[in-house]
Parts: structure tokens; C-alpha cells; sequence
């Protein structure tokens, strides 16, 4: 079994503000991610696949094909967008960096099957760096 | 316990199946199928597991891992067109995968008889936005 981790970046904005709280508990709870008017990072997202190594092609997967899920179902959509307006999942749930993981598998199962309709390879682990302080890990 | 050493070398590589026709191989492994071949700062991590020696404090050699890291890998691939000077890429396509299963072959052998230290991973980035990691036949990488 081998492991390949292919990393994509996207730059976009969020907001971190729950309905089931007041304005008053939001700033406690957010601190300076509520602000109101929303900020920025450089997001940087790992997807890590496996599968046994095809002979053939010396491959666990066709990156490019993993390159196209990941472009179509997820940066085309986020890079250069506010989430909280413009990705329709963040409508009522908090884009905090486990929401949006937990999306992006969401969006990259949804696609996997059309695009690798094999028993492999398979979705392994999901990995975003918010900042090169906060990191998200979810294994699949 | 684990324990990760980081190496570097410079390679060359083409990526194409001989049996295969130019467009296939392209179609395969796309700009990494050109014939003439392109190079990457390859990034090696060789991760040990164990226990240390309580006396030591040590669970290997880092010294040693690196002397090792040096004889089996980087001496015999850096700045070498991996196709054409590194067995078994003469028949076996270099992609990383495969780059990674033949350099945990290599080393191996150096923690067969170790009595505390096991071979536990190798990670080589072909780029810093790709990577693979390999645990051997049996292994899960973590």
C-alpha cells in the first residue's frame, strides 16, 4: 500500500459567527475571527490517497485526474471567495477549519466514484493548514 | 518512538512505459512523459521506530542515519538522470512511488539486525506539493 499526498492552495475569506449564540457570546467565543467584516487566509489543503501500486504505470493514482476532483470540486468554488457568502454549505454552518474539512470530504466523495469508479484508490486522509499554526487532520 | 532524518538530492527522470507510444505516455504521465527528461529537488524522510536506549538516550544513531541515508540513496541518486544511471530505472518507471519503494528496499537491510530501531517510513517529496510515503508490504503509514 502507498500513500500520495498531493497539497492545493486557495485564498479566501470567512467569518466565524453562530447563530446559536448571541453577538455578546460570539466575540468571547471567536475572539477577532468574528469580526464583523470577515478576513482572509492562504488556506493550504492536503489530499492524501492510497492504493496498492499499479505495475503497469508505476502509480498509485494519475495525479492529474486528482488534480481535476480537487480543481472541480472544491477550487473552483473556494479559491478567491468569501465562504460564508459564497459556498452554499456555509450558509448556516460556521466555516471554521473543521467545517470545512468535513465539506470538502462532503464534496470529494460526492465526485470520487465518476471520477476513480475503482475499488481504488481510495480517499485516505484530509488535511488543511489554515495558517502554518492551525492545522486540521481528518482521517478518512 | 519516531525518529524522521531529512536528505536532499537533485535528479533527473523521464516518466514513460517503453511499451507504450508517445501519446499514451503522455496521456499517462503527461509534461513528466517528455523524452528528454526534467529534474526535481527530491526530499527524503526516513522515519525509525523504537524504544531508546536508556543509557544512550538514543533510539539510533543520527550520525549513523545519516551515513546511511548517504551510502544507500543520496550518493547513487544525486544528480543522476535516475532513468538511465539508477537501477532499476532502467526498466521500472522512476515516479515516485516507485522512487519510494526502492529507496525502502535500500534501507532495509542497514535495520535488519538493529536491535532497537525498525524501518518505519520513507516520504519522498518530488515537489513540495506532492509526496508519498511508504511503510513496506505489510505496513500502514501513519
Amino acid at each position: 500500500m502507498i500513500h500520495l499526498t498531493r497539497r492545493y492552495h486557495f485564498a479566501a475569506s470567512h467569518r466565524l459567527h453562530s447563530g446559536h449564540f448571541s453577538d455578546a457570546e460570539n466575540r468571547d467565543l471567536y475572539g477577532k475571527c468574528n469580526h464583523p467584516f470577515g478576513h482572509g487566509h492562504d488556506y493550504v489543503l492536503e489530499v492524501c490517497v492510497a492504493g496498492p501500486l499499479n505495475p503497469g504505470t508505476g502509480q498509485v493514482i494519475n495525479p492529474r485526474k486528482l488534480d481535476k476532483l480537487v480543481q472541480e470540486s472544491i477550487l473552483k468554488d473556494f479559491e478567491h471567495r468569501n465562504l460564508n457568502l459564497d459556498v452554499p454549505e456555509f450558509g448556516d454552518l460556521v466555516p471554521t477549519s473543521e467545517n470545512i474539512v468535513f465539506v470538502i470530504r462532503e464534496r470529494l466523495e460526492r465526485n470520487w466514484g465518476a471520477a476513480f469508479p475503482g475499488a481504488w484508490p481510495r480517499l485516505e486522509r484530509i488535511r488543511l493548514e489554515e495558517t502554518q499554526r492551525n492545522v486540521i487532520e481528518l482521517n478518512i | 518512538m519516531l525518529i524522521t532524518r531529512k536528505a536532499e538530492f537533485s535528479a533527473s527522470h523521464v516518466c514513460a512505459q517503453p511499451s507504450l507510444g508517445p501519446e499514451q505516455n503522455s496521456q499517462i504521465y503527461g509534461p513528466a512523459a517528455n523524452p528528454n527528461g526534467h529534474g526535481h529537488n527530491y526530499v527524503l524522510e526516513v522515519t525509525l521506530s523504537g524504544d531508546p536506549d536508556p543509557a544512550t538516550g538514543m533510539l539510533f544513531d543520527l550520525k549513523k542515519l545519516k551515513d546511511v541515508i548517504n551510502a544507500a540513496v543520496v550518493e547513487p541518486m544525486d544528480h543522476r538522470f535516475l532513468n538511465y544511471e539508477v537501477s532499476p530505472f532502467d526498466t521500472v518507471v522512476p515516479t515516485a512511488e516507485n522512487l519510494a519503494v526502492e529507496i525502502w528496499s535500500r534501507l532495509v537491510p542497514y535495520f535488519a539486525n538493529d536491535a532497537r530501531a525498525r524501518l518505519h517510513n520513507v516520504r519522498v517529496y518530488e515537489t513540495s506539493d506532492l509526496y508519498v510515503d511508504y511503510s513496506g508490504e505489510d505496513g500502514g503509514a501513519a
